[in-house]
């Protein structure tokens, strides 16, 4: 039965992970960039739902709401202020810019809120459910995060698969030129892309900070990197596969802290990603790059 | 096209392959039997045979897409074979990688091509030298004798190698910012100094000029009679393949479908049909 | 462009140059006492995170793959230099050598990791190289963190998770867990760093300009074509890769023997993306720009106390503007016409590569 509570801690954990890693696959695949500061857009969604919960009495739903409004403008913004301009740049290029982003980021927030933590509330208004004679217990933030993931996995599929703009995101990062000359509008496509991230990332910040209620600066950072580790474990750029490598992820990281060490859960989680990546190169189901000589 | 046609005596092998008769004391440089590849499904090359004497300069040509370049890439291993074997100098490759079947004797050029685009063109070369540079790693570290004599060589010879196509006053330029038809004959140079038995070179002509392709035609007759080597080339430039190759074999669909002398070539209507007669004058495909 | 090995050459001069006139102005001024203390205090760190941005240079900038876990060689050398100096410590009483043993056995130890992490990681590419240096890198912090290693009149004890070291009278702990190591005898000095710079130029430049550096290079430009001229990339790339860890290790050991207390968490993703943007800020291959960048980047948090609260949003604000001023050819020009001109934009980094 132990098994069985670690078992759903770690798909609600990889859940979190799941909906980060699906912002960094699908600006990956549209953009061909690793936005290292989606982990701090994650911070800022925990950071606006706390401040419309607690400073403007806001109930739940609607701080959510506002988290994912500002996250997405923010989102938007950045990649219109900082990205944009690289588009031609050499990757790296980029990349050192989203690390001064995330920098950004994370410093403005400890201006504005200081760098101690905050303790944040679970938005989930239920309690536990209580199975078996109370020998496994499921809190209610474990149920809604689950769920969630669920419906914006859904959700993401049909977006991608049966809408135009969900049409004009698989022709991009199929390639780009290719979609240009099909009259698909780059610029749009990738903002539009980024907006979803974000909004994402709003609720993921949201869910993290309900199951671990400490909120900083650097909140997202760690939780950034293990869905990004998340994203390539499960082949970056697919979109199931940032599902699927998300809560494994999850799941390796709360057996592993269970049944190894406590100490050494983080190390594990790696580990696992190495010898995945050895095995196959790409990712679980991450696509096979042909090269042509 | 039928200004200059090569006039060498070809004799045929047992393997029904003809080589020139001056090779035919040794034995041939290259042997391939039933060499295949498969791309998910795509027979891009298949029961592939051919025979290279020692100093034969031999052409290989076909349309677009015919899979002339896949057999280069077979040859050296940057693609596996799914069938068949090729055997270097008599000696099997089947467990050789890239690197060994560089070493074993086998050099080549790209179609698109692969310069190092940052190094200097004399840099270029002498990545070509270095297995012959006999140096190592702590002796440049620690500037021993050893380097300045190795590096003092090298550039004796990358200088030399280079002056076979006129550029030894470009040595010291960025490879990468060389006109195009200077890129190609670097790289024949860049794959020359890798003392390879076989030289292969993937559409050496192309995007050169009539005066450029003359001149790369006798380099190329000329470094088969200095280096004594064998020359394996694809080409649409008819012109070339016709003035120098002594042996041709031409492919289509991954397949061989007429071999003999530039002659033989001409006159096969197989050939015409698939390949000459299509667009008379464009070789561009 | 056209006198590429005459430049390259008066290029490595002017680096050995600058940095042995920088030393020397820093001797005269803290002769002079015209130095704050702050910046005395960094002399050692802005030393140790030169080496670290000319290391990993010839990884990112000469063999051109991304390294996103730098730190965890820095961490290796790090603990296996303050456990050697420390053991040392009644067997060599002149603190010159013992930094000097310290600083080899951490540069050993970090390059014989180096060669053991570039078995699986060099037979990846790309961005999925990238992302297995950071994750050793983590796996290096994680288990450091974890260590605990004393010793006392019967020899060394380990434990790992739970100390559960039984030492005996006069016994010392050097590795304490999440504690890092504590107790340590600082024995790093400015001049210390100074020579181990000089020797990290030594071999850098030597190996870059050598017929080893060549081939390196061949690899970052076009790895079929090295292999098609008999270059084994493999070999080339541990080459770069192990002497970049071994260099990280010996910096490593000198950064933390500068230090009574040093700790796992401090050689953490952060500041292996620290070092990477010394390197790319520097321009890619150029090393001189490499030192020059991690010094002005250290000192300017410094220089920015003015600002004080806002000095690291500063910061950050001035690396995105450095990055698209620099990428973005619209916003050069713009710089251009106010009449701030940089060399070396990563967008001909291609260029940089002799220095
Ligand atoms: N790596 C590869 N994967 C899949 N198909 C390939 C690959 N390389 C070549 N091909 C296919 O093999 C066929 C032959 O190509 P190639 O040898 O390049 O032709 P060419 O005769 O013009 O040099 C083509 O249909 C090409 O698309
Ligand atoms: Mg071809």
């Amino acid at each position: 039965m132990t098994f069985l509570s670690h078992l759903i801690s770690g798909i609600s954990l990889g859940s979190i992970y799941a909906i980060i890693a699906l912002g960094y696959t699908m600006v990956y695949g549209i953009a061909k960039m690793l936005n290292f500061a989606h982990g701090d857009v994650i911070m800022v969604g925990g950071y606006m739902s706390f401040i419309a919960m607690i400073y403007f009495g806001w109930p739940p739903l609607l701080s959510i709401l506002f988290a994912m409004v500002v996250c997405t403008v923010l989102g938007i913004l950045i990649e219109q202020l900082a990205y944009k301009p690289l588009r031609a740049a050499p990757s790296l290029a980029v990349l050192i810019t989203a690390i001064g982003v995330s920098y950004f980021l994370q410093n403005a927030a400890q201006l504005i809120f200081s760098a101690n933590h905050k303790s944040y509330s679970s938005v989930v208004p239920f309690g536990s459910l209580r199975l078996f004679n109370d020998r496994l217990i499921i809190s209610g933030t474990t149920i809604v995060t689950i769920i969630v993931c669920i419906v914006i996995i859904l959700a993401l599929n049909t977006i991608v698969n049966k809408t135009k703009i969900g049409k004009a995101m698989r022709a991009v990062s199929e390639d780009k030129d290719a979609a240009q000359l099909m009259g698909i509008n780059i610029n749009k496509t990738i903002s539009i892309t980024f907006a979803i991230g974000s909004a994402l990332a709003a609720v993921a910040g949201v869910l993290l900070c309900s199951a671990y209620p400490i909120l900083m600066p650097t909140t997202g950072a760690m939780p950034g990197i293990k869905a990004f580790t998340a994203a390539v474990f499960g082949g970056i750029g697919s979109i199931p596969g940032a599902f699927l490598g998300g809560i494994l992820l999850g799941i390796i990281e709360i057996l592993g802290k269970a049944y190894i060490s406590t100490q050494l859960s983080d190390a594990i989680v790696f580990a696992v990603l190495i010898i995945i990546l050895l095995v196959k190169p790409t990712g679980l189901l991450g696509k096979k790059v042909l090269v042509k000589v | 096209m039928n200004r200059t046609i090569k006039k060498t005596k070809m004799v045929p092998l047992p393997s029904h392959s003809i080589i020139p008769e001056r090779d035919i004391a040794q034995k041939p440089i290259l042997e391939v039997r039933r060499l295949g590849i498969n791309f998910g499904g795509l027979a891009a090359v298949e029961d592939f045979n051919i025979d290279v004497g020692r100093t034969e300069i031999c052409g290989i040509i076909g349309p677009n897409g015919a899979g002339k370049t896949t057999i280069f890439n077979l040859l050296t291993k940057i693609y596996q074979p799914t069938s068949g074997a090729i055997l270097l100098d008599g000696h099997d490759t089947a467990n050789m990688n890239t690197v060994q079947i560089n070493q074993a004797g086998i050099a080549r050029t790209f179609q698109n091509i692969r310069l190092f685009p940052s190094l200097s063109v004399e840099d270029n070369v002498k990545i070509g030298l270095h297995n012959q540079i006999g140096y190592n790693m702590l002796s440049g570290i620690f500037r021993l004798p050893a380097f300045f004599s190795g590096e003092r060589r090298a550039r004796k010879r990358a200088m030399e190698l280079l002056d076979i196509f006129d550029m030894t006053h470009l040595a010291s330029h960025r490879a990468g910012s060389l006109p195009y038809g200077a890129q190609r004959r670097l790289e024949l140079i860049r794959a020359l100094a890798t003392n390879p038995k076989l030289l292969l070179l993937d559409e050496p002509a192309a995007g050169m000029n009539p005066s450029e392709t003359e001149e790369l035609m006798s380099n190329i007759e000329k470094i088969r009679d200095s280096f004594q080597i064998a020359i394996m080339l694809i080409e649409h430039d008819m012109r070339l393949v016709m003035g120098i190759c002594e042996g041709i074999a031409v492919i289509n669909y991954g397949k061989i479908i007429a071999k003999g002398t530039p002659e033989e070539i001409q006159n096969n209507p197989l050939v015409i049909e698939a390949y000459l007669g299509k667009k008379k004058g464009n070789h561009t495909c | 462009m056209k006198y590429l090995r005459l430049r390259s050459k008066i290029d490595n001069w002017l680096t050995y140059g600058l940095i042995i006139v920088a030393y020397i102005v820093m001797r005269l001024l803290i002769a002079g006492g015209n130095i704050s203390s702050t910046l005395q205090g960094q002399l050692v760190p802005i030393t140790a995170y030169i080496v670290m941005a000319i290391s990993l240079n010839l990884t990112v900038g000469v063999l051109g793959e991304l390294s996103l876990g730098h730190a965890g060689f820095m961490s290796v050398g790090a603990f296996s230099g303050v456990i050697t100096a420390t053991l040392l410590t009644d067997a060599i009483p002149m603190t010159w050598l013992r930094l000097a043993l310290a600083m080899l056995v951490g540069g050993l130890f970090a390059g014989i990791f180096g060669f053991l992490i570039g078995i699986p990681v060099l037979r990846l590419q790309g961005d999925y190289l990238a992302i297995v240096t950071l994750a050793f890198g983590e796996i290096i912090k994680n288990v450091v963190g974890t260590i605990y290693l004393g010793y006392d009149a019967n020899g060394i004890q380990v434990s790992i998770e739970n100390n559960t070291l039984q030492l005996g009278e006069g016994g010392k702990v050097i590795l304490n867990g999440p504690k890092g190591a504590t107790g340590i005898t600082k024995l790093s000095s400015f001049n210390a760093g100074f020579i181990l710079i000089l020797i990290t130029l030594f071999i850098v430049l030597n190996l870059i300009n050598s017929k080893s550096g060549r081939a390196i290079k061949a690899v970052r430009d076009d790895k079929i074509a090295a292999e098609s001229v008999g270059i084994s990339i493999w070999r080339y790339r541990m080459m770069a890769f192990v002497t970049s860890a071994t260099l990280a290790g010996a910096a490593g050991a000198l950064y933390a023997l500068n230090y009574s207390a040093v700790d796992a968490g401090k050689f953490d993703f952060n500041k292996s993306i620290l070092i990477l943007v010394f390197v790319v800020l520097g321009g890619m291959g150029n090393i001189r720009g490499s030192i020059i960048a991690a010094t002005v980047l250290t000192v300017l948090p410094e220089v920015l106390r003015a600002f004080d609260e806002v000095r690291m949003l500063v910061y950050a604000i001035i690396l995105i503007l450095v990055m698209l001023v620099r990428n973005n050819k619209t916003l050069r020009q713009l710089f251009q016409k106010i009449g701030i001109r940089r060399r070396n934009s990563l967008s001909n980094n291609k260029e940089g590569d002799e220095t």
